[in-house]
């Protein structure tokens, strides 16, 4: 159990630069998610982390060290793969010990350590066999079992679940959450899936073009998202981020949506400092709603407003129920058998939990 | 129905002339050993008053025992044993050691990649086109300077540089389709470039170490150039001491004889290919599919 600080790092290969200025501090104990589409730069940072790559500029710190020159044998890291990388000549066994077997550990205690961890992960039955005689989801625990033998200070995740099909991927999912629990390790987890993400961290990075766009627990990253990129990123279906005009006037802060047919609707109180609110009186924002907070009500209510909706899909749990807001496809969660495709629906908006972004930065407006 | 009976007599009759003509083919390609054989366990009278291809009218191992123990080679009479025992002790060390350096070279080339790697290993390649005639001077001198000069060791060295090409190939080809993570997972359990290479890479590779093997093992044993340029005497491998049995011209020409220093000459090879020529398919096809 270990902080991991990370300050300033950049890394670029010749002109193309990977990462830029990256800072990211984790507690002890905390599960750090990196998250972003392929290319984002998350893999080459826990890259940089494990020192499997140099770092550009900057400086990494496991419990409070430097480890910028140490090479990954001397960082106290396990780092599990994407695709596992089990030693395919030997058992499992030789695979869980062969870390153990490097650094000189007596063989008794070597056995002890493979039992434990073999009793956590339930791999007893496997400890015999090759990695070619394992199906996926024992060559992902195999995996694992080879990070948590060496009880370093730092645990590293590369993709581990990408490779598995949907219904295990959940299975592990809970697993990796609950040996985080149990154990108490700090993690960082490298993934694409906001899925993972939200359930997994207790900290969350979402990364775009070697930046961090934001950093903070999950729901924060849910609730008040730091931009439009993140906002479309977390969440599915993704948070509507839908063009309107804001005004303030003597009633109160306005947000005025375009209908279809012209007109506009009002959707009234939104919750904004004043000065802010002087700031952006009179332009265009882009206003961020998730589709959950969309809820279906009898008219005349304050703040109630008509939609035509286009299609409906129900789920089982909700529907969902497209239609046009703003210019743009909206889509709503709402009570199953609420709405119908074709008809009108009078819904209304939680406006606490809207949030609101500037057109052109995409920022989101305090 | 009759055309279901047309149909399957045509079929029969395509299967027919298919194995006619492999078997007319496989027989003329037996030819050669066919002869070799049959004229090894003949005496020589009835060589020279009898058919060649003829089966023997009764079979002697004396040509064999002659080839193997007091066949004259040039104006020693101490037939092939000793020159067999020279290319033992060249082809061993020189296959181990090429085959070696070859899987260090592509473990490097492909799992520590530095800076200027493939053009490495695009002038490493270059080898496997070098005209051996071209550079029997330079290694000539080479071993000379080195005090090699007419040794067994002068040989095995010179086969070991050569066949570092080939076997740089093999292994770089190999280790290419090894995914990279292993490195990685091992780097992060500790092990260093030795340790991973001793432990990981070197146990997954037995094909291309069979592949490798037998290659080189055929290239070096039937190898005469080198053999005949840089030794001589009791020095020679058994493939210059072969050509020396032939052409001793004294006396009545010992086809017999002829045949059966051949015969031993070219049986490891054929060893080889028999116990390990499975693993050699398999591995060469392995080495293409991933590379």
């Amino acid at each position: 159990m270990a902080t991991l600080q990370i300050d300033g790092v950049s890394k670029s290969y010749g002109d193309l630069d990977i990462l830029k200025r990256v800072d990211i501090s984790i507690d002890p104990g905390d599960f750090l998610v990196l998250l972003g589409p392929s290319g984002c730069g998350k893999s080459t940072l826990l890259n940089l982390i494990a020192g499997l790559d140099d770092i550009s500029a900057g400086e990494i710190r496991i419990a409070g060290q430097r480890v910028n020159e140490l090479s990954p044998r001397d960082r106290d890291i396990a780092m599990v793969f994407q695709s596992y990388a089990l030693y395919p000549t030997m058992s499992v066994r030789e695979n869980i010990e062969f870390g153990m077997k490097i650094r000189k550990i007596p063989a008794a205690e070597r056995a002890e350590a493979v039992k434990r961890v073999a009793a956590l992960l339930q791999i007893e039955p496997l400890l015999e066999r090759k990695p070619s005689q394992l199906s996926g989801g024992q060559r992902q625990r195999v995996a694992m079992g080879r990070a948590l033998v060496r009880n370093p200070k730092l645990f590293l995740f590369d993709e581990p679940l990408s490779n598995l099909d949907a219904k295990l991927r959940v299975d592990m999912r809970t697993e990796i959450k609950k040996l985080h629990q149990r154990l108490g390790t700090t993690i960082v987890y490298v993934t694409h899936d906001q899925i993972e993400a939200m359930t997994m961290a207790t900290k969350v990075a979402v990364m775009k073009d070697g930046y961090v766009q934001q950093l903070a627990d999950p729901e924060t990253i849910y609730d008040t998202p730091a931009s439009v990129y993140v906002a479309r990123f977390v969440g599915s279906p993704a948070m509507n981020i839908i063009p309107a005009s804001f005004r303030l006037t003597d009633r109160g802060p306005q947000l005025l949506f375009r209908k279809p047919d012209g007109s506009t609707v009002n959707l009234g109180d939104v919750r904004i400092s004043d000065e802010t609110a002087r700031q952006y009186s009179g332009r265009d924002v882009l206003v961020g709603i998730r589709p959950e907070t969309f809820r279906s009500v009898t008219a005349g209510q304050p703040g109630a407003f008509d939609a035509d909706v286009e299609v409906i899909e129900p789920t089982g749990p909700d529907t969902l129920a497209f239609f046009t807001l703003g210019g743009t496809e909206v889509i709503a969660r709402l009570e199953p058998r609420s709405v119908q495709s074709g008809r009108s629906a009078c819904l209304s908006v939680n406006m606490e939990k809207v949030v609101l972004f500037d057109r052109d930065s995409e920022k989101r407006i305090q | 129905m009759s055309t279901d009976l047309q149909g399957f007599s045509r079929y029969l009759g395509g299967r027919l002339f298919i194995y006619l003509a492999l078997v007319l083919v496989a027989l003329v390609y037996l030819m050669p050993l066919w002869v070799m054989i049959v004229t090894s366990v003949k005496d020589l009278d009835e060589i020279y008053n009898g058919s060649f291809i003829g089966l023997p009218q009764h079979i002697t191992f004396e040509a064999w025992d002659k080839a193997w123990s007091s066949a004259c080679i040039g104006t020693e009479c101490v037939g092939l044993r000793g020159y067999f025992l020279n290319s033992i002790l060249m082809v061993v060390p020189a296959v181990a050691l090429s085959t070696l350096i070859g899987a260090l070279n592509g473990y490097t080339l492909t799992k520590w990649e530095f800076k200027g790697a493939n053009v490495l290993f695009g002038l490493l390649l270059f080898g496997c086109f070098l005209p051996f005639q071209a550079v029997l001077l330079p290694i000539a001198q080479s071993l000379g300077y080195l005090g090699l000069a007419g040794s067994i060791k002068g040989l095995i060295l010179v086969h070991t540089v050569y066949g570092i090409s080939f076997t740089t190939l093999f292994f770089r080809n190999y280790f290419i389709g090894l995914p990279g993570d292993l490195t990685r997972a091992a780097l992060v359990d500790g092990a260093g470039f030795f340790r991973i290479f001793w432990s990981i890479m070197l146990p997954a590779s037995i094909p291309i170490i069979v592949v490798s093997c037998i290659w080189q093992f055929t290239q070096i044993w039937n190898d005469f150039l080198f053999g005949v340029s840089f030794t001589s005497g009791s020095n020679t491998p058994i493939t210059v001491a072969l050509n020396n049995i032939v052409n001793v011209t004294a006396g009545r020409k010992q086809y017999n004889v002829d045949m059966a220093a051949a015969m031993v000459a070219g049986i490891p090879t054929l060893v080889v290919y028999i116990l390990a020529g499975r693993y050699f398919v398999r591995g060469l096809t392995a080495g293409a599919v991933k590379g």
